[in-house]
C-alpha cells in the first residue's frame, strides 16, 4: 500500500482510523451493487444491512476511542484527515442517528408502500459525509463531507414519490443548499487567501503567529464560512429552508436532519471556528453571539404560533441550534465539551421525537396538525408518554438528559462571561417551553382526534422511542457518562 | 475552613430517604394495576405516610441546641462540575419538611381524583418527592434541579384533573414559574463560576461554601440576587407577580391546592431565607425596602381583592396572597423576631390554608359549585362542617390562641421594631383579613338554607378524621408553640448573625427592651365576633 519506491509518495494512510469511514461508505456502494443486480431482494435486508453497517461502526469507534485517548490525536493523509477525540464523538451520534433512522424508515416505507433500497444508500453515504466532515484537518476536504452529506439529503427529502410537498421541499432545500455551498467555498478560498492553505493545522499556526496588517479578506473569510455552515445548522436568519423542508420532507428523513446533519454541522463549526480561529475569537465570537440570539429566539418565538407539530418541532429545532451557537460562541474548551455533550443529548430527543411524529402521521404522513395529537394520551398512553418524556426533555426539564445539555451550554456561557446571552438563552427556553406544553395539552387535556388512530406502533419505531426514552431519562439521572465523554472528545488539531 | 455539616451524619441517610421513598412510591403506582383505583390509592398512601413518619422521626432527633446543618450526606453526582447530592437541614427547613410530610398523605387520603388514578398518584408522589429535594438540598444546581422539578406534576395535576378553566391555569402556572427561574439558573452556574475564580478553587456549587465565603463583589452579588429573587418572587409570588396563582388555586383539583398553598409557594418564602438571605445578605438588605413594601402591598392587595371575590376558593386564593405578604414583610425586617415570625407563619399558612382547601373542596363535592351566591344557611344542614370551618377560619384569621396569631405576631413585632410604619399598615391587613373571611363565613353558613343546601350533608367520618391532624396542629401549635420556636431560633439567630457580619453597619433591628416573644399560653377565646 506505501509506494516504496517510485516518483510519486503517496500520503501515509492510517487504515485504522478510516474504519467508521470505510464502513457506511463500503456498506452503501455493496448495497447499492446488490440491489442493482439482484432482482427482488427481501424487504427487509436493506434496513437490516444499514442497521448492521450503523452498529458495526459504533462497535469500532470504541477501540479507537481508546486509541486515540491513550496515544493521542493522529493526523494523516498529508494532514488532510485527523482522528481525535470529538471525531469519534460525533460519529457514534452519526451511527446512533442512523440506526434509528434505518428504524424508522423500513416501518415507514412499509406503511407508504414505497419501493426502498435508495433510502438506505443515501443514509449510509450521507453518514460517511458527516464523518468526513467530523474528521476533516483541511477546509476542502470539509467542503467534500459537506456537499457528500448535503447531496444525499436532498435526494432523501424527495423519496416521497406521491407527496408533492415532499418534492417541494427536497427542491427547497436543494436550491438554498446550493447556494449555501457557494457561500462556503467562497469564504473558504478568502481564507486560503489571506492565510495561504486550506490545512486547518497550518491556518491555526499562521494565525497564531502572524499580525495581518490587513485582514479583511480573512474576516469575509470567516464571515462567508459562518453562513454557509450556519445554512447547514440551521441559524437564524439562514433557517428559512428548515421548516419547509421539515414539514415536507419523509418524516424519517427528517430524524436525520435533525439529529445527523445538525450533529456533522456543528462538527464543522467547532473544527473550524473554536479551533482553527480559536486565536482570533475576538474577532468572529461577536457574529455567533449575535447569530445565537437571533437563533434562540426566533426559533422559540416563532414555533409558539404554529399548528403543525412537525413545523413546531423545526422551529425547536432551530432554537436548540441556538443554544448549540451559545457553547460555540464560548470558544472555550468547556464550550467545545458542552456543546458536544448537546449533541449527544439532541440526537436522542430529535430521533425519539420525530419516531412519535412517524407514527402518529399514519398512511400519508399527513396527520401532522395539532388535532392528530389530541386525546393521544388517553388511545395510545404509552406513546403519548414517552412523548410527553422526550418534549420535557427537549424543554430542558431537570432529570432528563436536555437539562443536562441545556446546564453544559449555559455553565460555558458563565464561564465565558456571556451572562447577556445565557439569559437570553434561557428564557427562550421559557418560551420554547410553551410549545412543547401544546403539545401536551393537546395530547393529555384535550379530548377527541381522529378515532381511527388504532394501528399498532411498528416494532421498528417503537425500538427507537423506548431506547431513546430510556436513555433521555438515564443519562438526566446519572449524566456522568456523557458529561465526561463529552469532556474527554474535546478536538485537538494535529498537524501533518 | 467551611462550618461542615453540624452533626455526623447517622448510618441510615435519612434525607435521600426522605426524597426516595415518594419516587419509589410512584414506581410502584405506574407500575400498579390500572383498574384497581383503591390499591394505587393504598400504595400512595403508604409512600406518603412512610415519608411522614421519616419527617416525624426527624423531628424527634433533631438537636435543637445546634445552629447548622444536621443529618447531613453528600453523593457525588457530576464530579467534573463539582455537583453533588448535597442534603442537610436546619431549624429553618426543618418544619417545611415536617409540613410536607404531613400535608401530603392528608392531601391523598382526602380526595379521590376520578379517573386516571394512576398517573394522579405517581404525580403527587413525584411532586412529594421534588418539594423534599428543594427542603433538603444544599447544593445550588440539585435545589434548582427539584424547584424546576415540582412544575411538571403540578401541571399535568392542574391540567388534568382540575376544574373549568384548567388548561389556560395549569399553562399559565407552568410558564410564569419557568420564565422566572429562567435566570436563576444563569445566576446559579455565574455564582459558582465567579466563586471559583475568587477563591482559587475548584468548581463548587456547595450553598454552605459559597455563602460563608462571600467571596463576590456587593455589586455582582445585587445582580445575581434579582436573578434569584425574581424565581422566588414569582414563586411565592409577590405582587404584581402573583396573577397566576389565584387561577392555579382555583382551577386545580383539592388536593392540587392544598399542595399548592400548603407547600409549592413556600419553595419562594424558604428560597429567600436560604438562596437570598444566607447567599446574598448585603445585596438581600440592599434590596430589602422594595421587598418590605411590594409585601404590605400584597397584604392589602390580597385582603381587599379577596373580599370583592364571589367564587369561595378565589377567596381563599387571595388570602394566601395576604398571608405571603406577610412572610415577605417578616422576613425582610431581617431581625430573629421577623424571620421566625415568616418562618411560623409559613407552616401555619400551610395548615390553616390547607385546611380551608380541603373544606372548600368538600363543600365543592356536595355542591358542585363555589360561588359563594349559590350557597347559603349551611351551618343548619352541616353543623359539624361549619365548627370545623370556624375553627380554621379563626387560625386563618389570626385569632390569638390558634396557631396563625403566633407567626402573624412575630412578624408584627420584628417589623415594628424594625420598621415601625410597615408594621402599621400590615397592622391593617389583619383586621381586613377578618373582615373577609367572616363576611364570607357569614354568607356560606349563615341565612336560611334553601334547595341543595338544606339537604346538604355533613362531615363523613372519613372527612373527619382526615381533618383532624390539621385541627390539632391549628390548636397545639396556638396554645404551646415553644417546641417549634426552641427548634428554629438557633438557626435563625445563626442567619441574622451571619448578615450582621457580612453587612458592613448593620445591626439588628431590635427594641430597647428586648420581646420576650414566646406567647402567652392559652387562649383568650372572643376577640373577632
Amino acid at each position: 500500500m506505501f509506494a516504496q519506491a517510485g516518483t510519486v509518495a503517496t500520503p501515509e494512510v492510517l487504515w485504522w482510523a478510516l474504519v467508521p469511514l470505510l464502513v457506511l461508505a463500503g456498506a452503501a456502494v455493496l448495497l447499492l451493487t446488490v440491489a442493482s443486480l439482484v432482482r427482488r431482494l427481501p424487504e427487509w435486508l436493506p434496513a437490516a444491512w444499514t442497521i448492521v453497517a450503523g452498529l458495526a461502526v459504533l462497535v469500532s469507534v470504541v477501540p479507537l476511542w481508546n486509541e486515540v485517548r491513550d496515544d493521542g490525536a493522529r493526523s494523516f493523509l498529508a494532514g488532510a484527515v485527523g482522528i481525535d477525540g470529538s471525531t469519534l464523538f460525533v460519529t457514534a451520534l452519526l451511527a446512533v442517528a442512523v440506526v434509528a433512522t434505518a428504524l424508522l424508515s423500513r416501518a415507514y416505507l412499509t406503511r407508504e408502500d414505497l419501493p426502498g433500497v435508495e433510502i438506505y444508500v443515501l443514509l449510509l453515504l450521507s453518514a460517511a459525509g458527516g464523518v468526513v466532515m467530523a474528521s476533516a484537518n483541511d477546509l476542502i476536504v470539509l467542503f467534500l463531507g459537506l456537499e457528500l452529506l448535503s447531496i444525499a439529503v436532498y435526494v432523501m427529502a424527495a423519496l416521497h414519490l406521491r407527496r408533492i410537498q415532499s418534492q417541494e421541499a427536497a427542491l427547497k432545500y436543494f436550491v438554498l443548499g446550493a447556494f449555501a455551498s457557494a457561500f462556503l467555498l467562497y469564504g473558504i478560498a478568502l481564507v486560503y487567501g489571506s492565510t495561504g492553505s486550506t490545512g486547518l493545522a497550518r491556518i491555526a499556526g499562521y494565525l497564531s503567529t502572524t499580525i495581518l496588517l490587513e485582514d479583511g479578506m480573512l474576516l469575509a473569510g470567516f464571515g462567508l464560512l459562518l453562513v454557509g455552515l450556519g445554512f447547514k445548522v440551521a441559524a437564524v436568519p439562514f433557517h428559512a429552508w428548515a421548516p419547509d423542508v421539515y414539514q415536507g420532507a419523509p418524516t424519517p428523513v427528517v430524524a436525520w436532519m435533525a439529529a445527523g446533519v445538525k450533529a456533522a454541522g456543528f462538527a464543522a463549526l467547532l473544527r473550524v471556528f473554536v479551533l482553527t480561529f480559536g486565536s482570533w475569537s475576538g474577532e468572529w465570537q461577536p457574529a455567533v453571539w449575535g447569530l445565537a440570539i437571533l437563533t434562540v429566539l426566533g426559533g422559540s418565538i416563532v414555533a409558539v404560533v404554529q399548528t403543525d407539530v412537525k413545523r413546531m418541532l423545526a422551529y425547536s429545532s432551530i432554537a436548540h441550534a441556538g443554544f448549540l451557537l451559545v457553547g460555540v460562541q464560548a470558544a472555550s474548551d468547556r464550550g467545545t465539551a458542552a456543546v458536544l455533550a448537546y449533541l449527544g443529548a439532541y440526537t436522542l430527543l430529535a430521533c425519539g421525537s420525530f419516531a412519535v411524529v412517524t407514527v402518529v402521521g399514519g398512511t400519508g404522513d399527513n396527520r401532522h396538525d395539532l388535532d392528530a395529537y389530541r386525546g393521544l394520551g388517553a388511545r395510545r398512553p404509552w406513546l403519548a408518554g414517552a412523548f410527553a418524556v422526550l418534549l420535557l426533555g427537549q424543554a430542558g426539564v431537570p432529570f432528563t438528559a436536555g437539562f443536562v445539555a441545556k446546564f453544559g451550554v449555559i455553565a460555558a456561557a458563565a464561564e465565558g462571561r456571556s451572562y447577556a446571552l445565557a439569559g437570553v438563552a434561557m428564557v427562550a427556553a421559557a418560551v420554547a417551553a410553551f410549545v412543547y406544553l401544546r403539545i401536551l395539552v393537546a395530547m393529555y387535556i384535550e379530548d377527541g382526534g381522529p378515532e381511527d388512530d388504532t394501528d399498532a406502533t411498528p416494532w421498528g419505531p417503537r425500538i427507537v422511542i423506548t431506547a431513546s426514552v430510556a436513555l433521555v431519562l438515564f443519562l438526566g439521572v446519572v449524566p456522568g457518562p456523557l458529561v465526561d465523554l463529552a469532556r474527554d472528545a474535546v478536538p485537538v488539531l494535529v498537524g501533518g | 475552613m467551611i462550618p461542615v455539616l453540624a452533626s455526623a451524619s447517622p448510618s441510615f441517610p435519612v434525607l435521600p430517604a426522605l426524597v426516595l421513598t415518594p419516587l419509589l412510591g410512584a414506581l410502584l403506582v405506574i407500575l400498579g394495576p390500572r383498574r384497581r383505583p383503591e390499591l394505587l390509592k393504598l400504595v400512595a398512601v403508604l409512600a406518603t405516610m412512610a415519608t411522614g413518619a421519616l419527617t416525624l422521626w426527624l423531628l424527634s432527633a433533631f438537636d435543637p441546641g445546634v445552629d447548622g446543618f444536621q443529618f447531613g450526606s453528600r453523593h457525588a453526582w457530576i464530579e467534573e462540575l463539582g455537583i453533588s447530592w448535597l442534603f442537610g437541614i436546619d431549624g429553618i427547613s426543618l418544619f417545611l419538611v415536617a409540613l410536607t410530610g404531613i400535608l401530603f398523605p392528608i392531601a391523598i387520603l382526602a380526595t379521590d381524583p376520578g379517573h386516571d388514578s394512576r398517573a394522579y398518584y405517581a404525580w403527587m408522589l413525584v411532586l412529594e418527592g421534588g418539594v423534599m429535594g428543594v427542603f433538603a438540598s444544599l447544593d445550588l444546581v440539585i435545589f434548582f434541579l427539584c424547584f424546576e422539578i415540582v412544575l411538571v406534576p403540578m401541571y399535568f395535576l392542574i391540567g388534568r384533573w382540575g376544574h373549568g378553566n384548567r388548561t389556560y391555569a395549569a399553562t399559565k402556572f407552568f410558564l410564569y414559574t419557568m420564565a422566572g427561574s429562567a435566570l436563576m439558573l444563569v445566576g446559579i452556574v455565574s455564582l459558582a463560576f465567579l466563586h471559583a475564580d475568587a477563591t482559587g478553587g475548584p468548581l463548587t456549587f456547595d450553598l454552605i461554601a459559597i455563602a460563608e465565603a462571600q467571596s463576590i463583589a456587593a455589586e455582582t452579588a445585587r445582580w445575581l440576587f434579582l436573578a434569584f429573587a425574581l424565581a422566588f418572587a414569582v414563586k411565592v409570588p409577590i405582587f404584581p407577580l402573583h396573577t397566576w396563582l389565584p387561577d392555579a388555586h382555583t382551577e386545580a383539583p383539592t388536593a392540587g391546592s392544598v399542595i399548592l398553598a400548603g407547600v409549592l409557594l413556600k419553595l419562594g418564602t424558604y428560597g429567600f431565607l436560604r438562596f437570598g438571605l444566607y447567599l446574598f445578605p448585603e445585596a438581600t438588605h440592599h434590596f430589602a425596602p422594595v421587598f418590605l413594601v411590594l409585601g404590605v402591598v400584597g397584604i392589602v392587595y390580597g385582603a381587599v381583592v379577596a373580599t370583592m371575590q364571589k367564587d369561595l376558593k378565589r377567596l381563599v386564593a387571595y388570602s394566601s396572597v395576604a398571608h405571603l405578604g406577610f412572610i415577605i414583610l417578616g422576613t425582610f425586617a431581617l431581625n430573629t423576631e421577623g424571620i421566625e415570625g415568616g418562618l411560623l407563619q409559613m407552616v401555619n399558612h400551610g395548615i390553616s390554608t390547607g385546611a380551608l382547601f380541603l373544606l372548600v373542596g368538600m363543600i365543592y363535592e356536595r355542591r358542585h359549585t363555589h360561588q359563594i351566591a349559590e350557597l347559603g344557611g349551611l351551618q343548619k344542614s352541616a353543623p359539624i362542617l361549619a365548627a370545623v370551618f370556624t375553627v380554621v377560619m379563626l387560625s386563618s384569621i389570626g385569632l390569638p390562641g390558634l396557631n396563625g396569631f403566633v407567626g402573624e405576631f412575630l412578624v408584627l413585632v420584628g417589623t415594628f421594631n424594625a420598621h415601625r410604619w410597615y408594621a402599621v399598615a400590615a397592622g391593617g391587613g389583619v383586621v381586613l383579613a377578618a373582615l373577609y373571611l367572616l363576611w364570607a363565613y357569614q354568607r356560606v353558613f349563615h341565612g336560611p338554607a334553601e334547595g341543595d343546601n338544606a339537604e346538604m350533608p355533613d362531615l363523613r367520618l372519613r372527612e373527619g378524621l382526615v381533618l383532624t391532624p390539621l385541627l390539632a396542629l391549628i390548636v397545639v401549635l396556638g396554645i404551646y408553640p415553644k417546641p417549634v420556636i426552641e427548634r428554629m431560633e438557633p438557626a435563625v439567630d445563626a442567619l441574622v448573625e451571619h448578615v450582621e457580619r457580612h453587612v458592613d453597619g448593620f445591626h439588628e433591628p431590635t427594641s430597647r427592651m428586648g420581646v420576650d416573644i414566646v406567647p402567652e399560653g392559652g387562649a383568650d377565646s372572643e376577640e373577632g365576633r
